[in-house]
């Protein structure tokens, strides 16, 4: 019989009722209400949801496909090499990630891109690109350059030991990735809004569509049940298949990346700039088109309706701090009880941290109505906004330093120990600096999620705080040469700030800890 | 003094330690020999207690550690693969036991310099672990395990991974710097000759059992069995 | 001493009116959205000032999920007074029982086309969804612009015209509701045939349909549907100093939207939440709700800013249904809308 153990009880405690107080409660109070009134039968709906639900998993698919496709030369490029512009280039490839879908919504319509499938599946791509290079650039990076040579050495072509060897110890970052953009694809709301014309409807649309317009509030429990139902499936099978694939083998340090030469120049700034280049042609109409006029003026100005619309930038970035503050305490530790139990346990652990990538806004926010009034009531509280924030980013913070926490041996910890680390120790003096620089390119995430997030709290009751994203909602939702500029001005600077904010934190991960 | 009294192991289904009586008297270094896969590196780890026992007993000076964790059971181990630390220097590395111990800054950092001093690594202090040799990595894992002064060591193929001509010098450095603490330790290898090299007395293991322990010479002339006398060579 | 006396009077009577309920520190307002964002530190400080209470702000996403929030939490409500419920959704919340009676004294001062047949909910303000015109475009055309909903049936004409989907927005369920009153329940889908045929634009949102199709805004369609302040909200938020609206009012086939506010069941500060109602109806306050939120204020005693009456057509005879009957048929005028447009 072991002694407890406190502090690992403290580490598995904080994010177990974090997540269950402000995810599970909140969403089984409102599924519960929503499914005890539901009459059996839907009258008629049934081909149509049948319809909507078919939709809404394979454009999931194809855009998880399609971004990962699109994504691969730019993260080659960037995790291999080392070249003038590379932090530069990685930090542009995160802007998208973080405009409002509004926005770019309204750049993609400008483009005449609208109504159709195509339009979608691109608005998916530009969004979703940089989660792709992000994570599987990470390990890409770090693979050992030797397992490659080893393989040419073998007599393997460059494609060859692509395919053979460099593919298959990618694919835990590729199935992370993949399992992150198909959650967000696959309750896509926006998007399908602005760009499907109405044809095309995904299950979150129809939650929405049902919940808010027809008041038809069991149906879109039910509706809310099968989406749940859809992303749980997808991320066990996620998490199963990580299970089977994730080995700890030698990772490099990152520093030594070669300068490209040869043809490998011409790919590498082919690929980059190609990227860029596609990636800019939205946000290029959207600065454009903020440049009429006093836009940017405008902003400092005090507007008799809205406020002074720059004073949003220092709301925007009291939510992200605060928002990232949360989402990294609660990732590093459910991480390290990820990585520290076993099983079944650490399975259903990291899975339900999932969720609320995959679960309808419209669900939470009502669900935040319903449960969070007592005994405190936080319904309408400041906090609940960075809270619904770090809900959504704890995945990224959790997906970015489980890796590094399974990579260090076990023996690395048991030398601790030896050496008179009590198992709290342990955890402060080698997960904890060691996981730092993972739980960074987290907290890069977190707080641009947080900066640019708009849908989830637009079904939050709330204070009446202006974010930058809200900001440039109510702009956009007035007539007047003037709002229309700003808006895309404040849109522009949202977008320049992610870029800068990005670049700080990747070099400020780099500089910090040494190589390992 | 370690006495290790009938402990059995079991690693999920397999029993790895059968019934393994094993004692270190203080000042006295054990070799425990045998080929890889039989069980060597457990019987180092139940006695650190990274591993649980499931039956018999480890004592220290009479005191059962049952209920001791690791961490405070004031053993050294130096892993096979070394374990240093990659987030650390070779001060941090060499300093942790003392840090944990909670030593005062200045007092760490002289024992290190101290410690750096004996494993012949002198003013390596603020190197990087990722740009050290073998032979190097070697040496900091031994320092790191000597630096807390522990009440025992244990050395698990301490020399296994470096070339030849390293392994004899440092297995003369090694044997040196336990004898000349007065430390004691147990060590662990598939190599006679470094057991030889390091250990007053050796126990012979092979499939999870201690087959025959003494003086080598006593066994090389009194061989328990065939497989003694082929695997002695 | 005299003055003294007064308030003393004054409080008694009061303390009386109140009995149990106490005055609270501060109120809570939950609004829409595009209400609650234009609220700044002096839209309540008048009612602060007489009173003492404070107002704070909730802001609850669109009217539909702010009433589904009110209704989800009416055991224990997340707001004293709710504003911002139109005739769209007013149904839905009298049947919810979010509300609990209050009848203002201010009622005789407004207009009766806009005082309900229930004591749930007090008029606020209103608006009207027209169909806004692009003036220059039309002009360089030379083509006149439409003073009938019939003359849209013309193709050339139907074309020009960009509407938003009525499933997800209020001006195009606003829209849609003005052809029904217009043609009633056996002609309007004919009509709208009639605009299909034409090549009407139809997109999600009034912003698509504003900033993205609009002519003024580098779009294609001269003609969306937007609301009768728009063109002063032109004048108002133009880039540059401008003398006259580029934009103008359709003035047929407009529909008038009215926003009720109304106390919410529950509250432990009836008083209080009666008086914040009265408050908003006050002529103070209704002066300032058309620069403001860029709507028409229901108060007769209120005067319209100069921008309102120089750059708008309020329209004389705007359609307006009963909320009982939108509440009943809303689903199946969506559907018949939607197999009409896309079938």
């Amino acid at each position: 019989m072991r002694p407890i153990r406190w502090g690992q009880v403290l580490v598995a405690a904080v994010p177990a009722l974090f997540i269950g107080y402000f995810f599970l409660y909140p969403l089984i109070r409102i599924l519960t209400l929503g499914l005890s009134e539901l009459n059996v039968g839907f009258d008629g709906v049934e081909a149509r949801l049948f319809h909507i639900g078919w939709f809404t998993v394979w454009q999931a698919v194809l855009s998880t496909v399609l971004t990962v496709v699109a994504a691969a030369p730019m993260t080659w490029a960037v995790s291999q090499f080392e070249f003038r512009g590379r932090k530069l280039a990685t930090a542009l490839v995160t802007v998208p990630f973080v405009l409002p879908t509004v926005v770019v919504g309204a750049a993609f319509v400008a483009l005449g891109w609208r109504n159709s499938v195509g339009a979608i599946l691109v608005a998916h791509i530009f969004f979703n690109i940089a989660v792709v290079v992000r994570t599987v650039g990470a390990l890409w990076s770090r693979l050992d350059p030797d397992l490659h040579d080893a393989g040419r050495v073998l007599g393997a072509s460059e494609w060859q030991v692509f395919r053979t060897i460099t593919l298959p110890l990618l694919r835990p970052a590729i199935a992370a990735a993949s399992a992150i953009v198909f959650l967000f694809t696959f309750t896509s709301f926006g998007v399908v809004l602005i760009l499907g014309g109405f044809r095309y409807a995904t299950l979150e649309v129809e939650i929405y569509r049902q919940a808010v317009t027809l008041f038809d509030l069991p149906l879109a429990a039910a509706l809310a049940v099968v989406q749940l139902v859809g992303v749980t499936a997808t991320l066990y099978a996620y998490s199963r298949y990580q299970e089977r694939h994730t080995s700890t083998w030698a990772l490099r340090a990152e520093a030594d990346r070669p300068n490209p030469r040869g043809r490998a120049r011409f790919l590498v700034g082919a690929s980059v700039i190609g990227t860029l280049i596609a990636l800019s042609i939205p946000v290029v109409v959207l600065v454009a088109r903020s440049l009429r006029g006093v836009a940017y003026a405008g902003l400092f100005r005090d507007d008799p309706v809205v406020g002074t619309p720059i004073a949003s930038i220092g709301n925007s970035l009291r939510f992200a701090v605060i928002a990232s503050v949360l989402a990294v305490l609660v990732g590093v530790m459910a991480s390290s009880v990820i990585t520290g139990s076993r099983g079944t346990i650490s399975r259903w652990f990291d899975l339900t941290l999932m969720l609320p990538l995959g679960t309808s806004a419209v669900t939470i926010g009502f669900g935040f109505i319903v449960a969070l009034g007592e005994p405190v009531d936080l319904r309408a509280s400041f906090w609940l906004i960075p809270i619904a924030h770090a809900l959504v980013a704890i995945p990224f913070v959790v997906r970015s330093t489980v890796p590094t926490l399974r990579s260090i041996p076990t023996e690395t910890r048991e030398a601790a120990r030896v050496l008179g680390a009590s198992p709290g120790r342990v955890w402060r003096e080698i997960d904890l600096p060691i996981v730092t620089r993972a739980a960074l390119v987290g907290a890069a995430f977190a707080f641009v999620i947080s900066l640019g997030e708009f849908g989830a709290t637009s079904f939050i009751a709330r204070p009446n705080t202006a974010t930058m994203p809200v900001m440039i909602v109510r702009l956009l939702s007035r007539p007047g040469s003037a709002s229309f500029a700003m808006a895309l001005a404040l849109a522009v600077i949202l977008a320049g700030m992610t870029a800068m904010i990005v670049l700080w934190i990747d070099r400020l991960q780099f500089g910090e800890i040494g190589t390992f | 003094m370690l006495d290790v009294k009938s402990i059995d192991v079991r690693l999920g289904e397999k029993l790895v330690l059968r019934d393994i009586i094993l004692t270190v008297e203080t000042g006295e270094t054990v070799a425990v020999l045998g080929p890889s896969g039989s069980g060597k590196s457990t019987l180092l780890r139940a006695v650190a207690g990274l591993v649980p026992i499931e039956s018999g007993s480890i004592t220290w000076d009479g005191q059962d550690l049952a209920t001791v964790p690791t961490h405070l059971r004031g053993f050294g181990l130096m892993f096979q693969g070394y374990a240093l630390f990659p987030h650390l220097d070779v001060m941090g590395n060499v300093g942790f036991g003392l840090r944990m111990a909670n030593l005062p800054e200045d007092d760490v950092r002289r024992r290190v310099a101290a410690t750096l001093v004996l494993v012949g690594l002198d003013g390596f202090d603020n190197r990087s672990i990722a740009d050290l040799s073998g032979g190097e990595k070697q040496r900091v894992a031994l320092a790191r395990t000597l630096a807390p002064e522990p009440r025992m060591i244990m050395l698990d193929e301490p020399l296994g991974a470096l070339d030849r001509a390293l392994r004899e010098r440092l297995m003369v450095d090694t044997r040196r710097i336990l004898s000349d603490g007065g430390v004691t330790a147990l060590v662990v290898t598939h190599d006679r000759e470094e057991a030889e090299a390091l250990s007053d007395r050796i126990a012979l293991m092979r499939e999870g059992s201690i087959v025959q322990s003494g003086t080598l010479p006593d066994i090389l002339a009194h061989p328990a069995d065939d497989w003694v006398r082929d695997f002695l060579g | 001493m005299r003055k003294f006396l007064t308030v003393a009077v004054v409080v008694a009577v009061a303390a009386c009116g109140a009995e149990e309920a106490e005055t609270p520190d501060t109120l809570r307002l939950m609004a829409h959205d595009s209400f609650a964002g234009s609220v700044s530190e002096e839209t309540f400080a008048g009612f602060t000032e007489s009173t003492g209470i404070g107002v704070e702000m909730i802001a609850a996403g669109d009217a539909g999920s702010m009433v589904n929030q009110a209704a989800l939490s009416k055991d224990n409500p997340l707001a004293d007074v709710m504003f911002g419920v139109d005739d769209t959704f007013l149904s839905r919340a009298i049947d919810e029982e979010i509300f609990a009676e209050y009848r203002s004294g201010l009622l005789g001062e407004i207009d009766d086309q806009f005082v309900p047949d229930t004591d749930l909910v007090t008029p606020i303000d209103y608006g009207d969804v027209c169909i806004n015109y692009d003036k220059s475009w039309f002009a360089e055309a030379g083509t006149t612009v439409p003073t009938e909903l019939d003359q849209l049936r013309d193709p050339a004409l139907a074309g020009m015209l960009t509407v938003e989907h009525p499933a997800t927005s209020s001006p195009g369920l606003a829209f849609l509701l003005a052809t029904i009153d217009e043609y009633g329940e056996d002609g309007w889908l004919e009509f709208w045939s009639d605009l299909k045929a034409g090549g009407v634009g139809v997109v999600p949102d009034w912003d698509t349909a504003y900033y993205s199709d609009f002519t003024p805004y580098g779009g294609d369609s001269p003609m969306v549907v937007s609301y009768a302040s728009s063109p002063p909200a032109e004048v108002v938020f133009a880039s540059e100093p401008i003398d006259e609206a580029p934009t103008g009012v359709v003035a047929a086939g407009c529909y008038r939207q009215v926003e009720y506010a109304g106390v919410l069941a529950g509250t432990d500060y009836p008083q209080a939440a009666g008086e914040l109602i009265d408050y908003m109806l006050s002529v103070g306050f209704q002066e300032t709700v058309p620069l403001t939120w860029f709507v028409f204020p229901v108060n007769e005693g209120a005067e319209l800013p100069p921008e309102f009456v120089e750059h708008t057509t309020i329209p004389t005879d705007p359609a307006r249904l009963d909320p009982a009957t939108i509440a009943e048929n809303r689903d199946r005028w969506i559907d018949e809308w939607v197999g009409v447009m896309e079938g």
